[in-house]
C-alpha cells in the first residue's frame, strides 16, 4: 500500500503534466488541474496514515518529508485553485495565449512531481534530479508573459539556478565519494540513513569540501544573502500563482535538502561544523532582507524581499540546532508557507484588479476592494510577527531558543532584524490599507469580473484562518509531532 | 597499472587545458570547436574510466557526452549564430592576463584543496577530484568574464564537463547519476535555446547586456 502511495504521488502529476502539455480543451485542463493537485493531496494524507516502513526502490518517505510533503501538496492545491481563477482573467484580459495557458498547466503539474521526487527520494542524487527538474519547470513559468522584465528574470533565475545546482551536484559526488569508502561502493553510499549512521568515519577533508559545495548549491536554491539575486526578479515577473508557489514549496525543498545535510555534517566531529556559517548567512539575511524592505515600491518584489528575510530566520533557527530552536524553525516553515503563499493570491487578484502592482497605486485597499484588503492587511500583520498568528509563536521560540544557549548575544542581532521588517511591513500597511491624498484610489480598471469569487479570495482565507488557529490554540498533536522531528533533526 | 593511471591524467589534464584555452577565447565560433574538443576528450576519458573500473554502463556516459556535447550541442549553436547573424566577437569583461592568471590561482586552489585529502579515498578518485574541481571552478569563471549569453551557455555546459569527469572517476556511482547530468544538459540545451531565440526576437542581440535596462527596480 505505501509503496503504491510513494509511486503514485510523485507519478501522478507527472502523467498530469504530460497531458495537460497536449490537450486543447480548456475546461477539461482545468478541471484535470485541480483534480490531480486534489488527489495528491488526498495520496500524501494516506501516506501519511500507512504504517511505518514506506519504502519503494529509490523511493522512502520518513517523518520530515512527510511534513514537507503535507505542506507542499497543500499549498500546490490550494494553489491550483486559486490560479484556475487567475489565468481565466488572464486569458479574457488578452494576457495570456492559449499556448501560454498550457504551458503553465504542464509546467505547474511539473513542479509539483519534482518537487514530490526530491522530497520522496532515499538519497542524495536522487533528491537532486528532483530538484533540477524543479528549478528547469519554474524557469519556463517565470518567463510566461515574454515581456523583456519576464525574460531577463528568467534568464537569470536560469543561469544562478543552474549553476546553484551543478555546484549542489558536485558536493553530492565529494559526499558519496567520503561515503564509498566507508560503506562501500553502490547505490547504499547515498541513501539518507546509511550516510546519518555512518558519518561519523567518513573522511573529514572530503567532508568540508562537500559541505562547501552543498551548501552554495542549496543555498542559492534557498535564496540565501548573498546568493539571493534571483529571487525578487522571479517572484515580481511571473504570474502570481507562480510567486506563491515560488514562496511556499520551492523555497522549503531547498531547505529540506538543507536540514538533510547539516544532520550528516553534524554527526562527524572532525568535519567543518555547519552552524556558524548557517547563523552567519541566516543572519546576513535577516539583517539585509529587512534593510531592503525599506526602499521597495513593488508590491510583490516587497513580499520577494520578506520570503528572503524569513529564509534567514530559518537558516539561523536550523543552524542553532537543539530540539526547541528545530521545533521553532519547523513551525515557522510550516507558517510562513502559509502566510506567504496567501499574501500572493491576494496580491495577485489585487493587482488584476488595479492594474498595477506598485505599493503606490494600491493605496486605501480597505476601503475601494475591502474583501481583498482586509485579509491583506491581516496576512501582512501576521507576517510581521504580530500575535496572535502562528509567526508570532515561532519567533518568540527562536528568541527564547538562541537565549538559552551558550551565545545568548546572538538574539541581539536576531531581534534587530525582526523588529526592522517589522517595523516596514507596519509602515507599508498604513500606505496600503488606508487611502492617502496623494493616492485616489482608482475604480477597477482590468479583468472586469466580479471582484471576488470563492475561488480566488478562499485559499488565502483558510490560510490565513489555519496561521491565526495555529497562533491562537498551537494544536496539541501538530506540536508533538514536530517536536518528535526537531529532535531527529540533531 | 602505472600506463592506465597516466592515461587517465593525460585526459584530465587535457580537459583542464581545453578549460584554459576557452578562458581567453574572444571568438564564438573557436569557443564552440574548443568546447566540442573538450567533450570529445570528456568521452574519452569516460570510456577509459569504463575500461578501467570494469563498469561498462559508464560507457552510456561517454556516448551521451560524445554524441551530445561534442557533436549535437555544437552544431546547434552554430547554427543559431549562423541563421541569426550574432557578430563573432565577444565582449570579455577580464583581459586575457587577467583570467588566465585568475585561472592559475583558480587551479592552484583546487590543488591546495585536494592535497588535503587523506589518500584513504583512493588515490584515483583523488587525483580525478583535483582536476575536476579545477575544471568546474574555471567553468565559473569563463560564465563570469563573458556578457553574451552563448559563452555563458558554453562556460555552463564545460563547468558540467567537470561534474561528469568527477562523477566517473567515483568507482560504483549509481547509474541514475550520469543520465541525470546526461539529461539535465539535454534540457538545460532546450530551455536555453528557447532563451536565445526568444532574446534574439525582442533585442536583436544575444548580448545580455541589452536586457539590463528591463530590469525594473534593481535588486
Amino acid at each position: 500500500m505505501s509503496a503504491a502511495l510513494l509511486i503514485l504521488i510523485p507519478l501522478l502529476p507527472a502523467l498530469a503534466a504530460l497531458v495537460l502539455f497536449v490537450i486543447r480543451a480548456e475546461t477539461l485542463a482545468r478541471l484535470l488541474n485541480i483534480g490531480t493537485s486534489a488527489a495528491m493531496l488526498a495520496a500524501s494524507l494516506a501516506l501519511a496514515l500507512s504504517p511505518a516502513p514506506r519504502r519503494a526502490g529509490f523511493l522512502a518517505a520518513d517523518g520530515l518529508s512527510l511534513f514537507f510533503l503535507l505542506l507542499s501538496a497543500f499549498i500546490g492545491a490550494t494553489s491550483s485553485l486559486f490560479s484556475d481563477g487567475y489565468l481565466a482573467l488572464e486569458r479574457r484580459a488578452g494576457r495570456l495565449s492559449a499556448r501560454g495557458r498550457r504551458l503553465y498547466h504542464a509546467m505547474f503539474q511539473g513542479l509539483m512531481a519534482s518537487l514530490a521526487l526530491a522530497l520522496l527520494a532515499d538519497g542524495t542524487g536522487m533528491m537532486w534530479f528532483g530538484i533540477e527538474l524543479g528549478t528547469l519547470s519554474a524557469v519556463l513559468i517565470v518567463g510566461l508573459y515574454r515581456t523583456p522584465a519576464a525574460l531577463e528574470a528568467a534568464w537569470k533565475y536560469f543561469i544562478l539556478g543552474s549553476v546553484g545546482i551543478a555546484l549542489a551536484l558536485f558536493g553530492t559526488i565529494l559526499l558519496y565519494l567520503a561515503a564509498a569508502s566507508v560503506v562501500g561502493e553502490g547505490s547504499a553510499a547515498m541513501r539518507w540513513d546509511v550516510l546519518l549512521a555512518h558519518a561519523r568515519a567518513f573522511d573529514p577533508g572530503l567532508m568540508d569540501l562537500a559541505f562547501v559545495f552543498l551548501f552554495l548549491g542549496y543555498g542559492t536554491k534557498a535564496a540565501l544573502v548573498p546568493l539571493h539575486a534571483w529571487l525578487a526578479d522571479a517572484h515580481a515577473e511571473g504570474p502570481t500563482p507562480v510567486s506563491a508557489v515560488l514562496s511556499g514549496l520551492l523555497l522549503n525543498v531547498a531547505f529540506y535538502a538543507i536540514i538533510r545535510f547539516k544532520g550528516i555534517f553534524n554527526a562527524n566531529p572532525a568535519a567543518l561544523a555547519p552552524q556558524p556559517i548557517m547563523i552567519g548567512l541566516g543572519l546576513l539575511s535577516l539583517l539585509f532582507a529587512a534593510l531592503m524592505l525599506y526602499r521597495r515600491r513593488d508590491l510583490k518584489r516587497f513580499f520577494a524581499y520578506s520570503s528572503i528575510e524569513h529564509m534567514g530566520l530559518l537558516a539561523f533557527g536550523f543552524g542553532l540546532g537543539g530540539a526547541a530552536a528545530n521545533f521553532a524553525a519547523l513551525w515557522h516553515l510550516l507558517m510562513h508557507g502559509l502566510t506567504k503563499s496567501a499574501l500572493f493570491f491576494l496580491t495577485g487578484r489585487l493587482a488584476q484588479l488595479r492594474g498595477s502592482q506598485k505599493i503606490a497605486d494600491l493605496g486605501g485597499l480597505t476601503a475601494t476592494h475591502p474583501r481583498l484588503g482586509v485579509p491583506l492587511a491581516i496576512g501582512m500583520l501576521a507576517i510581521a510577527g504580530l500575535p496572535p498568528f502562528g509567526l508570532f509563536a515561532s519567533e518568540f521560540l527562536l528568541i527564547s531558543a538562541t537565549l538559552r544557549t551558550a551565545t545568548a548575544w546572538l538574539a541581539l542581532p536576531l531581534v534587530l532584524g525582526l523588529l526592522l521588517a517589522a517595523g516596514a511591513l507596519l509602515l507599508r500597511l498604513g500606505a496600503l490599507a488606508f487611502p492617502t491624498s496623494a493616492a485616489v484610489p482608482a475604480p477597477a480598471q482590468r479583468g472586469g469580473a466580479r471582484e471576488t469569487s470563492w475561488r480566488t479570495v478562499g485559499p488565502a482565507l483558510l490560510h490565513l484562518a489555519l496561521v491565526l488557529w495555529a497562533g491562537l490554540a498551537m494544536p496539541g498533536r501538530l506540536a508533538a509531532w514536530l517536536d518528535v522531528l526537531a529532535h531527529g533533526i540533531g | 597499472m602505472a600506463f592506465a593511471l597516466d592515461l587517465d591524467r593525460l585526459l584530465a589534464g587535457g580537459l583542464l587545458l581545453m578549460s584554459f584555452l576557452l578562458l581567453y577565447q574572444d571568438r564564438l565560433g573557436s569557443l564552440i570547436d574548443l568546447f566540442a574538443f573538450q567533450a570529445l576528450l570528456l568521452a574519452l576519458a569516460v570510456s577509459w574510466q569504463a575500461h578501467l573500473q570494469d563498469a561498462p554502463h559508464l560507457l552510456i556516459a561517454a556516448s551521451l557526452a560524445l554524441i551530445v556535447k561534442s557533436l549535437i550541442i555544437p552544431g546547434a549553436l552554430r547554427r543559431i549564430i549562423a541563421r541569426l547573424g550574432i557578430r563573432n566577437e565577444i565582449e570579455t569583461a577580464l583581459s586575457v592576463p587577467q583570467s588566465l592568471l585568475l585561472g592559475l590561482a583558480l587551479t592552484a586552489l583546487a590543488l591546495i584543496t585536494t592535497a588535503r585529502l587523506t589518500p584513504a579515498a583512493a588515490a584515483l578518485a583523488r587525483e580525478d577530484v583535483a582536476f575536476a574541481l579545477a575544471v568546474v571552478l574555471l567553468g565559473l569563471l569563463i560564465m563570469v568574464g563573458r556578457r553574451n549569453a552563448i559563452a555563458q551557455v558554453v562556460g555552463f555546459m564545460s563547468l558540467e564537463n567537470g561534474l561528469v569527469l568527477a562523477a566517473s572517476g567515483a568507482r560504483g556511482m549509481p547509474l541514475v547519476v550520469e543520465i541525470s547530468t546526461a539529461l539535465a544538459v539535454l534540457i538545460s540545451l532546450i530551455v536555453t535555446g528557447v532563451f536565445i531565440f526568444r532574446i534574439r526576437e525582442r533585442f536583436d542581440t544575444v548580448d545580455v547586456a541589452a536586457l539590463e535596462p528591463h530590469q525594473g527596480e534593481r535588486g
